[in-house]
């Protein structure tokens, strides 16, 4: 044998050869999509947002190529849009001719009895999309928790299949609603990351693809059940807040929302806002756990949940992915804030309040290292962080009043 | 010679350790980083920075006095939370002193020394037994290390007596992670502190400066309260500008004073513009300035907007409010109540200044707060195919009559349609926390008030009252009693009596003259005969108007003539709680805007920002960059020819990941390294 190579079953394989020829086809549509995207509307953006555009392709092909579901995932919410805005389309033309533009025309293609297209008002109009969304968390909860109790993996199959149909939706809600509020008013189109009811829309899906990457990595579908929790409770607040407070009324920006940082700032803070919810409802699953564990070993709880080691894994990684992000987010928003508001930190109350979450897991992440803490205590503490968390994305727009001008209640 | 054994050296720890070891110390850390959030949260539920007095009236005087002398009313400029902060970068700094070198030298690391022992005792490890007549130690380790090194770990080896080590590193930059995102932190903290101002603060307590807190002209302040251009390394300020003036200094709000702040050059307001959507929510501000710079002999144009600052010598220009900057309204102040004289006259004013105005009832001084433009709401009127409507110009007024009491008035300009009919709106309210309660002057067929007013001058001209009066009653009354002058008398004089008390105090003033008067069981007949008695005497009187506006009404009156009436009585039995004895129409305005502008140096913005580069960078190679180590260690096994093989394996981050890959490593090592080739 040669001294200097390897038998062949030992050898490495290039990353870049293990990409098949499904990876090379998604990363070529995400590219032309982008390409697309540009040549429709690069009227709309500034030489920022175009960054943003290119630069979110280039992220979604190494989340495609990294975690293979999600490529699935990106190009159904994009056949779907397609196939909304070319509902949109020339059924919008048709009502302007009538005279009908606007909210009153979207009105008409999504609620109206006669007029209204079926695929819109049953599916796949911004509104439809987010009510199957949230139907879809809902029925997953519960699916979650037959696995759990019922022992049955069908059940969880079902759960999961539901999860992604409702990240799938919600994803399209949002971009046929970013489509909506051009048709609204060309001066009026946002993206949808602009006000209470569209980040909550956010941050259900972003809690949900965080806990289907570890559903995934961890193969367990036991912790499914309490992640779904929050996300259910989210879905609570955006339904009553649809329905009650009319929120979910496309709106025109405030000039300080007017802004690219918007468009990165937000997301980064909910993949924050994410991690953190996430490691709560493992920090509860751990909790139960460890409680079974002492009280009844044999019993449904003890046996069924992931082991305590892994519930705490979970916990870490999924603080550490939102300290990450939430870091991120913080100092995007204090160079948003130098922009608009003549200072990158003015000790706003939603400001101040984001400092205290982060040193809130800085904190916790510094027990974990220096001192070795685990378990219950780190747990507890992931429990309360949610409080703390929800504070500050909700707490401060309804109790504290500041410069941060979205999503009052 | 020294005959006592060599002494085991019990070093006393030097008092410098010790300092650094508590200021280093995690405990110390973590109360830090949470004493700071405890206190931060103070600052977010107490609205800070707001006037003194909303303090007072909130808190009571004592607990005001404690709350600002402990710097509640600033919490994040108190010396305390400032102190907090600095005990936070001097324990990192400690933290990164005293880590750093430990760190570099774990980095650089391969620990190649390890025993066996030790590497069996981790938690991932395994071993296995090679028969040694097919190789060799140093043949094993160099399949191992082809292999290993396909996948980019470092590999260092070495020969011992009894056995060979390989070993495989990877993630070394996990440690440099650590220095980054501490040093990254303490960056970013000394970048604050520059912008934090501490020289001003100095300046204060030494008593170079001392905050202004009357409500004067920016030029009589006094210079203890001014500050040079190079006084201030930072500082952020405001200043409102009107359209056509300059400024060049900002006013730096401190606690309940201020501070003038001056500047190297002058800023002009040439035009300021804000856009509206269609909803009439503002889409954009947009100022043109023109900056004046004597010193560096520069004058240019410069355009600002929201999110859009202009960044000159340092100094950054933002557009941050709007609002009127004085624009010229001209107004007809039309009496409601003197009886002498109810000849309206016109006045001149400006808005954000006051004027004066005398009545019979005493003088009032009317603060004029606000001008608008526009004035636009959800359309409600089903006619007509409109998400919103525009209700035109108004003004917002304040009357002070001379015992100091103010209400507040909102008077529109053009009519606006309600249910049909146009109408002109004023609304009166007495508190702030009140809704604004509007009284609704019906439109003639000119669509102007003179009609109204026409009806009103009537009803407050106790003459003609009374001979509308005669008349009526004279008409009116039976045959067989026209020789009883007694009788006519009182009930004209009853009629006038009527009139004069509507015109005081609508229906409710009658009303109450009824209960004070009647006795409570002829009270409702008599309401009712007084209803009618007073409807003739309005209708009477509404005739004359009509008359003398020259209409026919021989044939009776049109329909609109008729809800006119209806409308105008309304709005006349509401006059009496109007609360000014005149009415103010604005009849026509010249707008001047002014632009809120905010100007701010923060010389530490660029230091700030490279630390949270540091820190991001850091946390990200923290996180998800694992140190990983794996040995390789083959060993001649006791008393035989057979070798050894100890494959141990150690991270410092996701232990889940690193056993999946151990795992597999390990299997296709002992393949490998059993191999009988
Ligand atoms: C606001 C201030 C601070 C922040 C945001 C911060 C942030 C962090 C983060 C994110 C980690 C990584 C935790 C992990 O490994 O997952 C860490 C680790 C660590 N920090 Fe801090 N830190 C701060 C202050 C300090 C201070 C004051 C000290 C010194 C007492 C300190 C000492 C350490 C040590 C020793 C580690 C462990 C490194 C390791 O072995 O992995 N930190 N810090």
């Amino acid at each position: 044998m040669n001294e200097n190579i390897l038998p062949q079953q030992f050898q490495a394989q290039n990353w870049l050869k293990q990409l098949t020829i499904m990876d090379w086809l998604f990363a070529v549509a995400m590219l032309a999509g982008s390409v697309y995207a540009y040549s429709q509307y690069a009227a709309y953006m500034d030489e920022y947002e175009v960054g943003i555009l290119f630069a979110s392709a280039v992220a979604l092909i190494g989340l495609g190529w990294g975690w293979k579901p999600s490529r699935t995932l990106f190009v159904a919410v994009a056949v779907l849009s397609l196939f909304a805005i070319s509902l949109y389309n020339p059924a919008m033309q048709a009502l302007a001719a009538k005279g009908i533009t606007g909210q009153a025309a979207i009105d008409i293609l999504t609620n109206d009895k006669q007029q209204s297209k079926f695929f819109l008002k049953f599916l796949i109009s911004s509104q439809s999309a987010t009510m199957w969304m949230s139907a879809l968390f809902f029925m997953a909860t519960v699916a979650y928790f037959i696995e759990l109790f019922g022992r049955s993996s069908f059940a969880g199959k079902v759960a999961s299949a539901m999860v992604w149909s409702a990240v799938t939706m919600g994803l399209v809600g949002l971009m046929v609603r970013w489509y909506e509020s051009y048709l609204v008013g060309s001066d009026i189109g946002h993206i949808p990351v602009s006000n209470l009811y569209e980040v909550f829309i956010l941050f259900a899906i972003i809690t949900a693809l965080i806990y289907l990457y570890y559903e995934m990595r961890y193969e367990t579908r036991a912790m499914g059940g309490f992640v779904l929790l929050v996300i259910s409770a989210s879905v609570c607040f955006l339904l009553w807040y649809h329905f009650e407070k009319g929120a979910s009324e496309i709106k025109p920006l405030v000039p300080a929302l007017q802004s690219y940082w918007m468009k990165i700032h937000v997301p980064a803070n909910f993949v924050g806002y994410g991690g953190f919810a996430l490691a709560s409802m493992v920090g509860v699953a751990f909790l139960i756990k460890e409680r079974a564990l002492r009280h009844n070993p044999a019993g449904l709880m003890a046996t069924r949940l992931p082991a305590t080691d892994i519930l705490d894994d979970v916990m870490y990684k999924s603080i550490a992915l939102g300290f990450a992000f939430f870091t991120i987010a913080t100092v995007l928003g204090a160079m948003w804030a130098a922009e608009a508001w003549g200072g990158y930190w003015s000790w706003d109350p939603k400001e101040t309040w984001a400092l205290i979450v982060w040193l809130n897991y800085a904190a916790w992440l510094h027990m974990r290292f220096t001192k070795g803490w685990r378990g219950t205590p780190m747990a507890w503490w992931a429990v309360i962080g949610l409080f703390v968390t929800t504070f500050a994305f909700l707490g401060v727009n309804m109790f504290l009043a500041g410069l941060h001008s979205y999503g009052e209640l | 010679m020294n005959k006592t054994q060599p002494q085991k050296i019990q070093r006393q720890p030097s008092k410098k350790s010790i300092l650094l070891e508590f200021l280093g110390s995690m405990n110390l850390a973590i109360s830090i980083l949470v004493v700071l959030a405890v206190a931060s949260i103070i600052g977010t539920v107490l609205q800070q920075n707001q006037p003194y007095n909303d303090y007072i009236i909130k808190f009571g005087p004592f607990w005001h006095d404690v709350f600002s002398s402990i710097g509640l009313y600033d919490v994040y400029s108190a010396i305390w939370f400032l102190l907090l902060l600095g005990f936070l970068v001097l324990s990192t700094s400690v933290c990164i002193y005293r880590n750093t070198p430990v760190m570099l030298r774990e980095m650089q690391q391969f620990r190649l020394h390890a025993k066996a022992k030790s590497l069996k005792s981790m938690k991932h490890t395994s071993e296995w037994r090679v028969a040694s007549t097919q190789t060799t130690a140093a043949h094993l380790i160099q399949k191992a290390k082809l292999y290993m090194g396909q996948y980019g770990f470092q590999l260092r080896d070495e020969v011992f007596d009894d056995h060979h080590t390989l070993v495989a590193k990877k993630g070394g930059i996990n440690r440099l992670g650590y220095i980054l995102t501490h040093v990254g932190i303490v960056v970013i903290c000394i970048g604050g502190l520059i912008d934090g101002n501490l020289s001003l603060k100095v300046k204060e307590w030494l008593g170079e400066v001392k905050i202004e807190t009357r409500d004067i002209l920016a030029n009589e302040v006094p210079a203890i309260s001014r500050l040079k251009p190079d006084d201030s390394l930072s500082f952020r300020g405001s200043i409102t500008l009107p359209e056509g003036s300059s400024s060049n200094f900002v006013f730096l709000n401190v606690r309940d004073g201020y501070l003038v702040q001056e500047l190297p050059f002058a800023i002009e307001l040439k035009n300021f513009r804000v856009e509206h959507y269609e909803s009439g929510q503002p889409k954009s501000f947009e100022s043109d300035l023109l900056i004046h710079d004597k010193e560096y002999g520069n004058d240019f144009e410069a355009m600002i907007s929201v999110n859009h600052p202009l960044i000159y010598r340092g100094y950054a220009i933002y557009q941050a409010s709007f609002g009127d900057g004085g624009s010229q309204l001209e107004l007809m102040v039309r009496p409601l109540f003197s009886s002498e004289e109810l000849k309206p006259k016109k006045i001149k004013a400006v808005v954000k200044k006051s004027a004066s105005i005398t009545t019979s009832n005493g003088q009032y001084v009317l603060e004029f707060d606000d001008f608008r433009k526009f004035n636009i709401f959800p359309n409600t009127d089903k006619s007509v195919n409109k998400r919103f409507v525009n209700y035109g110009a108004s003004i917002v007024f304040k009357a002070r009559d001379e015992s100091g009491q103010a209400r507040e008035y909102v008077n529109y300009m053009s009519p606006i349609k309600l249910e049909g009919r146009y109408f002109y709106l004023t609304g009166m309210r007495e508190t702030v926390n009140e809704d604004f309660k509007y009284l609704h002057i019906p439109v003639d067929a000119n669509a102007t008030m003179e009609r109204f007013f026409k009806f009103h001058a009537i009803l407050n001209d106790d003459k003609r009252v009374l001979q509308m009066a005669q008349a009526t009653v004279g008409g009116g009354i039976r045959d067989a009693d026209k020789n009883n002058l007694a009788l006519q008398q009182q009930v004209t004089q009853a009629m006038v009596r009527l009139v004069k008390l509507f015109r005081q105090g609508g229906y409710i003033a009658i009303d109450k003259d009824i209960q004070a008067k009647v006795p409570k069981e002829k009270q409702q007949g008599i309401a009712k005969a007084y209803m009618g008695v007073l409807q003739t005497a309005l209708q009477n009187m509404y005739l004359l108007v009509l008359r003398e506006e020259g209409i026919d009404i021989s044939k009776g009156i049109s329909d609109a003539e008729s809800v006119f009436f209806e409308d105008a009585v309304s709005a006349l039995a509401g006059l009496g709680y109007y609360g000014t004895p005149f009415y103010l129409q604005l009849v026509d305005f010249e707008q001047r805007e002014s632009s809120g502008l905010q100007i701010a140096r923060a010389p530490g913005k660029n230091i700030v920002y490279l630390g949270c580069l540091l820190l991001i960078i850091g946390v990200f190679m923290m996180f998800y960059i694992a140190q990983q180590r794996f040995w390789i260690m083959v060993v001649k096994a006791e008393g035989g020819t057979a070798l050894d093989v100890i494959f141990a394996g150690s991270t410092n981050r996701n232990e889940f990941g690193f056993n999946k890959r151990y795992q597999n490593f390990a299997q296709q090592l002992k393949a490998l390294l059993s191999d009988n080739e």
